[in-house]
């Protein structure tokens, strides 16, 4: 599913984000990538949704060598991620509904079907009501759910979320990560970035810490208390 | 849950859409995203319309010159069938001699007719005309020669070609002096091409123009659409899906602007028509200015959405590839 072989990221200046990073997410598996500010999170996750190609070492995603896959396949390859983003990037001048509908629009679904999975994923996240409002009508946990709706709704094989909960209190993060393990359970690779120990500490997942570019653990979240004690 | 993950094997991505569905999606898509570009345009009319409006009227100008150079080749193209070659046969020459040179002469291909004009017939012809009969009367012999009018024949009408015609004419032996008065005809054709190269020119840079100006608005219109290219790019959009709203944009500017600029014409030339009659008049002509024709039409309105659409497509090939997701 996603498989990271000695990757090194350097950005042009010289700035060294990710250092001989190894990991292995099987599919199906869910799993959360943590560390502090700058410690290469966000890079990781740019490496696996293409924004980014490593400087040394192998990314595959879904079976596809991120190396050496042509411009043109990004975004087929993309259409397998579903992505979430702490600033949710919806179209704040178009619908919920249109919102959700984007992907399946672009995948070229019939107008029946796009109009049914956009109300399962919307009813999924509990915003079926909300189809016609426009997100800035939106709470900010509403926006996120709306950004979920829209990353599950051609039901993708791979999620990635990059600080999901970051503006939520802890009771609808707790609600946002208990939709991540519905996917999960449905079959779906999870993969979180957060820095937000406690939310981690929750819940009983593999957990995958960077520190200055460098992975310094992969195990369970149990094991991360115990290496933070 | 179940309803949006029924029936996907777990972790693998599956073939999602079929061919034909694709096929039929991606004309709807095409239908949807034409139609979307036509009511972004009507959501902007004032910016629509002055793009719109200077591509109009950059075709518009050329269209016209056009017509009028085309007009102006139908006036000229009657002239030169009217053109006729004048030869003065020598004075020893006699009957039986121009007889011979007639018959030779109407063999050449370029001539279409031979008409000879004996000198008494001529001498007649001019004491009618000139009122000069009495005068004449007091002549002891008839000073005028005998004149074969030459007539070239249709693909030797132009000045060049009658001119050679001439040439070959005056050396035959009977031949005293050849006439062509082809200088005005020469002027004449001189000005067409000066006019013809105008509106190649003028053409050209209003053309590069409303490329330069559609490309532009293009650009400002990808620009404030950046975001949405972002997100549209991150949910897997190709590069097509997100160029061709921009492109539909290019196609409906040059199809409306096509149209205002065939209006225009049909405008100038019912503006200019009864100047063009009341000009006619003088030479007792009766004058019908030629608009534009079927092919002609269609001719407009495909060079006009060829210039949109590539003024989109230089726009689109260049900046949304700009745009991605850091």
């Amino acid at each position: 599913m996603i498989k990271f072989e000695q990757v090194s990221k350097t950005y042009p200046g010289g700035q060294r984000a990710l250092s001989k990073v190894n990991f292995h997410i099987a599919p199906g598996e869910m799993a959360f990538l943590t560390g502090h500010s700058g410690a290469g999170k966000s890079t990781l996750l740019k490496l696996i949704s293409i924004m980014e190609r490593p400087t040394v070492g192998r990314v595959m995603i879904n079976g596809h060598d991120l190396n050496v896959i042509k411009r043109r396949q990004i975004a087929y390859i993309r259409r397998d991620i579903g992505m979430i983003f702490q600033s949710h990037q919806l179209l704040m001048g178009k619908t919920v509904f249109d919102n959700v509908a984007l992907p399946l629009i672009i995948e070229g679904y019939t107008h029946k079907e796009t109009s049914r999975r956009v109300h399962a994923a919307l009813d999924m996240v509990g915003l079926r009501d909300k189809a016609r409002d426009i997100p800035i009508m939106l709470s900010g946990g509403e926006q996120q759910r709306v950004g979920i709706a829209r990353a599950v709704v051609n039901k993708p094989p791979l999620l990635l979320a990059d600080e999901p909960t970051g503006n939520l209190d802890p009771k609808l993060s707790m609600e946002i990560v208990r939709l991540f393990e519905d996917f999960n359970q449905a079959g779906v690779s999870v993969l979180i970035a957060t820095h937000d120990l406690g939310l981690i500490a929750r819940m009983k997942y593999r957990t995958l810490t960077l520190k200055d570019g460098r992975m310094i653990t992969d195990g369970l979240s149990d094991d991360l208390q115990e290496n933070a004690r | 849950m179940s309803l949006l993950f029924k029936g996907r094997p777990q972790g693998a991505s599956d073939t999602r859409v079929g061919l034909w569905q694709m096929l039929s999606m991606l004309v709807i898509s095409h239908i949807r995203q034409a139609l979307g570009s036509l009511g972004e345009l009507w959501r902007q009319p004032a910016a629509s319309l002055m793009t719109i409006g200077v591509l109009g009227l950059s075709i518009t100008l050329p269209s016209t010159l056009y017509i009028l150079v085309k007009n102006t080749e139908k006036i000229s193209a009657g002239w030169e069938q009217a053109s006729e070659i004048s030869l003065f046969l020598k004075q020893q020459t006699n009957a039986g001699s121009a007889q011979q040179l007639i018959t030779r002469v109407k063999t050449w291909p370029e001539v279409d007719k031979v008409t000879f004009i004996p000198a008494d017939d001529a001498l007649k012809e001019f004491q009618q005309l000139s009122g000069l009969g009495d005068a004449m009367a007091y002549l002891k012999a008839n000073p005028l020669p005998d004149v074969v009018l030459v007539t070239p024949g249709e693909k030797h009408v132009s000045p060049q070609a009658a001119r050679a015609l001439l040439d070959k004419l005056t050396s035959q032996r009977e031949v005293d002096v050849g006439k062509l008065d082809v200088e005005w005809l020469e002027r004449l054709y001189a000005v067409l091409n000066i006019a013809r190269e105008l509106v190649t020119l003028i053409g050209g840079l209003l053309f590069i123009s409303v490329v330069l100006i559609i490309g532009n608005t293009i650009r400002l219109n990808i620009l404030s659409k950046r975001d949405e290219i972002l997100v549209m790019k991150l949910v897997g959009a190709t590069d097509a899906f997100i160029h061709r709203p921009f492109l539909y944009t290019g196609f409906w500017y040059g199809l409306l602007g096509g149209l205002i600029a065939w209006f225009a014409v049909i405008i100038i030339l019912w503006w200019m028509d009864s100047s063009i009659q009341a000009f006619a008049s003088l030479y007792q002509k009766q004058f019908n200015i030629t608009g534009l024709t079927g092919t002609a039409l269609l001719t407009m309105l495909g060079v006009s959405i060829l210039l949109g659409l590539v003024g989109s497509l230089i726009s689109v090939q260049r900046h949304v590839r700009e745009i991605e997701p850091r």
